[in-house]
């Protein structure tokens, strides 16, 4: 068979990326090496640094893992604590999860209430952050808050959200955030299973348990490994829980994301950010490999 | 086609014919944090009522049109320092803008911002102004003998208390409550306690939340008691020692071991407004503020305001520790800072620039600031109106007051003393432990050779 020919020669190929092209040196290339190198600077925005900054070497880097201070609270690898737990809960047990069991509790059903649930489910993560955000603070206030009224009703005592359970507030809000992401996209990997597999395993004697384990959950395995890329690296890299506690009270839910921003832009460390922010860049990339390798694999398998 | 070609030609003419002017025009911008109805409202309401429009004939009559645009800030003083940072270092901004004036010399020492003499020229140094500014209040906004900006005026710091609380309890003198120790202080919040078994009696700010409001109106004013500063007289920071922990202590005293203060209230994120609203709805009977809380906070008409405030509201001055045993030996301490406009060194227009901030502090415009919101202005040809309030505090405080520490890393340091209140207020560490960890960040700031340990 001829080999399909290209639409365009490839010098004239080569200018239509051109404009692209510049776009992507001039705002992602250029500003990766220009982080890089500030990373090895204490540059800084105001203050005598800002005016005549000097190279220092590792000294940014050796600074966020100096053993003795690693794991003290409001360091660097108390941050990566906090975020391991933030991310597994809300993202991983929170949103997947959820939205997979959302997914599945109202596959093949219709009527109102899955039409709420989802409608309500989607607005929430529709919603823009500052106004979620305001609306959440104002949710889990102590005193006048609507859900330790609901609580309080019910006898079970008015618990301080946003001070004695910081990190399970944010865990809870982001759950409640983005939980619609991972339901869409599951509603609509159940969608593209054929009916007959499922019908055969019903006529078969396979109970819902066996139907999900052993037909469904190997069907969407790809839309699963999309799904946790996606939503891992989202809530590792979201800010949102700032607006709600600012990070603490004492740095109890500081996450990585806020941690840069305390560094870089609290004090205007340029140095010490662009350090924090390499470092956030290559753990970002161990998990997009992680999750790409298990794709691959996944598809060479079919 | 060619009717086209002409319809596109006329609008072009027309276009340019009614830009010219408008171009020619100077065009200058201010920024506040300043809102209509909302912070400082009344800095936008001389702006907007008297300022900009006197100014704008002023120069309109001088031959040399402007046009004045007032660009109101509404987020935090730290959201703004971080605007104005990033505006100035790529050369952008407002012509003249409102800053705190001890944010100067971090910007100063990073060539953000120049010396009005520089910017517009020799003729600045000639400006009647400056004879009617005393060299403590032009030095304010100045780093190093050199103006960069001319203050609004000056504050001082002190107790806040609700006469009827006082009363209520039965607090001796509650008319004219004026504690002489933090004992005094203490004693009375307890008999309060005892009357308002829920209230935050005692409100001294705390926490990272609140910023630089916890350094200069909680932190300073216990450290000041205790005859401490937070530098030496020779510029050594001083990290450990008996009146650090002092200060902690009296944090600790009131906010774990006693409860006569709200934690919680130092932690959340709208602390500082739940603070004023605690005050206002008779939830806490003593709060250390300056007296931006009178003028402006609680002024009536305002969200905070205080009912039948000149019968309710009372004030006194911060004790020290014990009497006598305040920074230079005295008996109540206060500090002060200042606020005012500084002009961006990106300004296209320097001349007209500083004839706005100069018009801005001609005794005639200050006067009409008075008119809108009376406070000690800095030119002593414009006089406080009748208003005892700040008439008696200014004579009695400002003389026992002080100043933060000019030097660029000072914010920084005050990060540390507001975590370090943070940690012993959330009960995360123990005065002692706080201490230390704040010596080891300020070391790490400043170097060890600019630190003093003055533990015995």
């Amino acid at each position: 068979m001829q080999q399909r020919r290209s639409l365009l020669s490839i010098p004239a190929s080569l200018l239509f990326l051109l404009p692209a092209g510049v776009f992507v040196f001039i705002f992602i290339i250029l500003p990766f090496f220009w982080i890089a190198a500030v990373s090895f600077t204490n540059r800084t925005l105001t203050g005598r640094t800002a005016v005549d900054p000097e190279y220092v070497g590792l000294a940014n880097y050796l600074r966020l893992f100096d053993p003795d201070r690693f794991l003290r609270s409001g360091e660097f690898g108390a941050s990566l604590v906090i975020t391991g737990q933030f991310v597994f809960f809300s993202a991983i047990v929170g949103q997947v999860l959820l939205g997979l069991l959302l997914a599945w509790f109202f596959f093949n059903r219709k009527g109102w209430v899955r039409e709420t649930v989802q409608t309500l489910a989607i607005l929430a993560w529709i919603m823009p952050d500052v106004v979620v955000a305001f609306a959440w603070f104002a949710f889990l206030d102590r005193d006048a808050g609507t859900l330790n009224q609901i609580l309080s009703t019910l006898g079970i005592g008015k618990p301080d959200w946003l001070i004695n359970l910081p990190l399970v507030s944010v865990i809870i809000f982001n759950t409640w955030r983005g939980t619609a992401f991972s339901m869409l996209l599951f509603t609509s990997a159940f969608g593209s299973i054929p009916p007959s597999h499922l019908e055969t395993a019903a006529v078969a004697g396979a109970n819902t348990w066996q139907r999900l384990r052993d037909i469904i959950l190997p069907l969407i395995r790809t839309h699963i490994i999309t799904d946790l890329i996606l939503i891992t690296l989202w809530t590792f890299n979201t800010f949102t829980p700032f607006l709600l506690t600012g990070g603490g009270p004492a740095f109890q839910t500081e996450l990585v994301s806020i941690f840069t921003y305390r560094t870089a832009f609290k004090f205007f460390r340029f140095g010490q950010g662009s350090a924090v922010g390499m470092i956030m860049m290559l753990i970002n990339l161990v998990f997009a490999i992680f999750y790409l390798f298990l794709l691959r694999r996944q598809q060479v398998k079919l | 086609m060619l009717r086209k070609f002409r319809n596109l030609l006329v609008t072009l003419a027309a276009l340019l014919v009614f830009a010219v002017p408008a171009l020619a025009q100077t065009q200058l911008a201010i920024t506040c944090r300043c809102v209509a109805d909302g912070v400082n409202s009344a800095q936008v309401q001389w702006l907007n009522e008297f300022v900009i429009p006197e100014f704008e004939k002023m120069m309109a009559d001088q031959g040399n049109p402007v046009e004045v645009q007032l660009i109101e800030f509404g987020g935090s003083d730290e959201g703004l320092k971080e605007q104005y940072a990033l505006d100035l270092s790529v050369g952008a901004g407002a012509d003249v803008l409102g800053f705190d004036g001890f944010w100067i010399p971090e910007f100063v020492s990073a060539n953000l911002l120049k010396p009005l003499d520089e910017l517009a020229g020799g003729e600045v140094n000639d400006w009647e102004g400056w004879n009617r500014i005393s060299l403590g209040l032009q030095e304010l906004m100045g780093v190093e003998g050199k103006r960069y900006g001319i203050a609004l005026g000056t504050d001082s710091r002190m107790i806040f208390y609700r006469k009827d609380m006082f009363r209520e309890a039965g607090v001796r003198q509650w008319w004219a409550w004026q504690p002489r120790s933090w004992a005094d202080v203490l004693e009375a919040a307890r008999m309060i306690k005892e009357t308002f078994p829920d209230a935050a009696v005692l409100q001294l700010n705390a926490g990272t939340a609140m910023g630089e409001a916890t350094t200069m109106q909680g932190y300073f004013m216990v450290l000041l008691g205790t005859g401490e500063h937070m530098v030496t007289e020779d510029g050594k920071w001083i990290v450990r020692s008996p009146g650090i922990l002092d200060a902690l202590n009296f944090y600790k005293q009131v906010y774990v071991d006693e409860n006569l203060g709200d934690a919680r209230v130092q932690l959340l994120q709208d602390g500082r407004n739940r603070s004023f609203a605690n005050f206002r709805d008779g939830n806490t009977a003593m709060l250390v503020e300056g007296d931006w809380f009178y003028r402006s906070v609680t002024a009536p008409g305002k969200e905070f305001a205080v009912t039948d405030r000149d019968v309710n509201m009372g004030w006194a001055a911060m004790p020290a520790k014990a009497p006598g045993e305040g920074l230079r030996g005295q008996d109540f301490v206060s500090i002060s800072g200042g606020t005012g406009f500084v002009l961006n060194p990106n300004t296209t227009s320097p001349q007209e620039a500083w004839e706005l901030l100069a018009f801005m502090n001609s005794q005639e415009a200050l006067m009409a600031f008075q008119g809108i919101q009376p406070r000690i202005r800095v030119r002593d040809d414009v006089p406080v109106p009748e208003n005892a309030f700040l008439t008696t505090t200014a004579q009695a405080l400002l003389p026992l007051s002080t100043a933060r520490p000019l030097a660029g890393i000072y914010p920084e340091v005050s990060f540390q003393a507001q975590l370090m209140t943070e940690r012993v207020v959330s009960g995360e560490m123990s005065p002692e432990e706080a201490m230390n960890a704040y010596a080891e960040a300020v070391t790490e700031l400043v170097g060890a050779d600019n630190v003093i340990d003055l533990m015995p």
